[in-house]
């Protein structure tokens, strides 16, 4: 079975729901981003999202884009990453989903991604502007690795968007709550139990929300409806905040367990 | 002509590479503007500001000492410098900004390199009453002061864009971000045959008016096609505006000249499909200047509308079929050709439009006197002295 499908059992057995933190890649730099890896494990997150950085991030905030640039200047590339996911997963079993934008991923070859990410120990991927209609080739490679095809279903989602989403995707789905780039801007819309409903007839998966979502409140109300909640902009935020600070990755290590305490 | 299929795809480009939160959109734009391309009166409205604001139809002007000059084939310039703001932009900004206003959005946001496509957008808006926010790279509103200026005069917000390379591209992932937070009220008025299905196929339409009059014009002086069509390709849409009414003449040469920056050899260019690979960008499967890692390269070239890493998928696909052929002109050759249309001709030409009229001149010379070259002046190039200026050596 998928590390994820595991993770999210073994929550739902516990009575607990999710919570996914975001990491840009290599950010700040790759001792601490190894070590933040470490205390977000052992935090007991559900699931941690790795950001492949990419130059032209057109659905992120500021934010995320700053990350993106200092890890891009820095070298950071997708057989480093893979290097950093093999360290990771000699010490844990938390599940790896990687999350980048298409073109590096293309570029890279579909089905080389998924077989090199998957003997590196990833589980799934996140391509926010891959829609399903594009995906049948990354989708043939990744069900032959059982590795998971995350799809995201937004506010705009038609039903029968929804239907094709619900079928493409394994693992869990990413349910992008409000309209916009990331961002710590703005707390989940207030429509996000009609929305999961809506997106629960067409799915047993399950439905992980994000953007906007970066205080133990929001966690609440987002866990309220959906499976789990994903915090990025505000963990990254976090991270160039204390960048210079030596308690940086115990720092990350808090906000996780904080943001694990609301679910 | 069945292109593009119904996932937006020209053979094995273009198509929908865009977030979830915009896929809905699109397809609401795809529909909105099927049914207003088959609407009589919107088809009309669109032709008749085309006349009325923007000057249409623009000459095709024979280039007679520039014929002679060559001692090739006969020489004819599409006058697209005559338009009102002085390039073909306006075709696609008017339709755009029509449709937009069909579609019920009070707010049009667009991207801008040079400036402009955005002088376009903010002239269109200002034309029509609609609010108008353009991005542009933080360097360039610094290199287009001038534009920068234009545009607020016309009642545009202009937002310098800080990230990246801080230039076109930049600006365009800028407005996409727009785009996907203020859905509701806003249309983004895409400045040339790139991005997510359906804008390569409608900026296309909006734009072949060129094409379409030039074959008008061309029969009626000469009472044949020409033999090739010239035109200068950085995203495309001058060039498909000309190219497409002539696809399916196959007598007909269609040439696109990129731009060869400093050389395609050293690297510093913008020939994405002269010396680029397949990749997305900004929405779409094109050719693309990219790394070993898949990230998107930076570019270099004289001309700012040539500056881009990408290009059309419509034409990518017609340099994989062969149906157009794709080739590049350096700096210093665009200047060759800049310089020679003004002297020869009394038409200062945009540096962009220079790539052309310098490709032209080489083919021109390989042709006979009984055959026919257009050249697409796809803009004036007023904008442009003070870099010319500078590249001559002569200080203003």
């Amino acid at each position: 079975m998928n590390r994820i499908t595991k993770a999210f059992e073994e929550a739902a057995a516990a009575g607990r729901k999710g919570f996914i933190p975001y990491f840009t890649a290599g950010y700040p730099d790759e001792a601490r981003f190894m070590d933040i890896l470490d205390q977000a494990a052992d935090a007991g997150c559900t699931a941690i999202e790795i950001g492949i950085p990419f130059s032209d991030p057109m659905a992120d905030g500021p934010i995320i884009q700053a990350s993106s640039e200092k890890a891009l200047r820095a070298g950071v590339n997708m057989a480093g990453i893979f290097e950093m996911i093999r360290k990771f997963r000699a010490k844990y079993d938390t599940p790896i989903v990687l999350m980048g934008y298409v073109n590096p991923i293309l570029h890279y070859g579909y089905g080389k991604f998924v077989e090199d990410a998957s003997a590196a120990g990833a589980d799934g991927v996140i391509i926010p502007d891959l829609p399903p209609e594009e995906a049948g080739e990354l989708i043939d490679a990744a069900r032959a690795k059982d590795f998971a095809t995350i799809f995201l279903a937004a506010t705009t989602s038609t039903d029968e968007r929804m239907k094709l989403i619900a079928e493409a995707s394994k693992g869990y789905i990413y349910y992008v709550s409000r309209l916009g780039v990331t961002g710590v801007a703005q707390a989940p819309s207030e429509t996000l139990g009609a929305m999961i409903g809506r997106l629960r007839k067409h799915t047993t998966l399950p439905i992980a929300a994000g953007f906007g979502i970066s205080k133990p409140d929001h966690v609440r109300n987002t866990v309220a409806h959906a499976d789990a909640a994903i915090v990025g902009s505000a963990l990254v935020k976090l991270i160039a905040e204390h960048e210079g600070d030596a308690d940086l990755a115990t720092r990350v290590g808090e906000f996780c367990r904080e943001m694990l305490g609301a679910c | 002509m069945t292109q593009p299929d119904a996932m937006g795809k020209f053979g094995e480009f273009g198509g929908r590479f865009i977030p979830e939160t915009l896929m809905t959109a699109t397809a609401e734009l795809e529909r909105e503007y099927y049914k207003a391309r088959d609407d009589e009166a919107f088809m009309g409205e669109f032709h008749g500001v085309l006349k009325e604001y923007c000057g249409r139809e623009t000459p095709l002007t024979f280039a007679k000492r520039l014929t002679e000059k060559l001692g090739g084939a006969k020489i004819y310039l599409k006058r697209e410098d005559l338009n009102h703001t002085g390039a073909h932009k306006m075709n696609n900004t008017l339709g755009q900004a029509l449709l937009a206003m069909r579609m019920g959005k009070t707010r049009i946001i667009a991207e801008t390199g040079a400036g402009q496509h955005g002088v376009a957008t903010a002239t269109a808006c200002a034309r029509y009453g609609l609010e108008c926010v353009v991005y542009m790279g933080a360097e360039d509103v610094q290199r287009q002061s001038l534009n920068v200026f234009r545009m607020k005069l016309l009642g545009a917000e202009v937002h310098a864009v800080h990230s990246g390379t801080k230039t076109l591209k930049d600006a365009t992932n800028e407005a996409i971000r727009d785009w996907v937070t203020n859905l509701e009220n806003t249309h983004y008025i895409i400045g040339s045959v790139v991005g997510p299905h359906p804008y390569p196929m409608m900026v296309r339409d909006f734009q072949r008016v060129i094409g379409d009059e030039t074959k008008r014009q061309i029969l009626a002086r000469e009472g044949r096609l020409p033999d090739a069509i010239v035109a200068c390709v950085g995203g495309g849409s001058n060039a498909m505006g000309i190219f497409y009414p002539f696809v399916e003449d196959k007598e007909v040469r269609l040439v696109g000249v990129e731009a060869g920056g400093e050389g395609v050899e050293t690297g510093r260019h913008a020939a994405s499909i002269t010396n680029g690979e397949t990749g997305v960008l900004h929405g779409s499967m094109s050719y693309l200047q990219q790394d070993e890692w898949g990230q998107i390269a930076g570019t270099h070239s004289i001309s700012a509308g040539l500056d881009y890493p990408g290009v059309g998928p419509e034409h990518a696909h017609f340099a994989r079929t062969g149906r157009a052929e794709y080739v590049a002109i350096n700096d210093d050759e665009a200047m060759t050709g800049f310089t020679t249309l003004s002297e020869t001709e009394g038409i200062i030409p945009a540096l962009e439009s220079s790539h052309a009229v310098a490709h032209a001149m080489k083919l021109a010379k390989t042709m006979n006197p009984d055959q026919i070259l257009v050249i697409n002046v796809s803009g004036r190039g007023d904008k442009d002295t003070q870099i010319a200026a500078k590249y001559l050596g002569v200080s203003l």
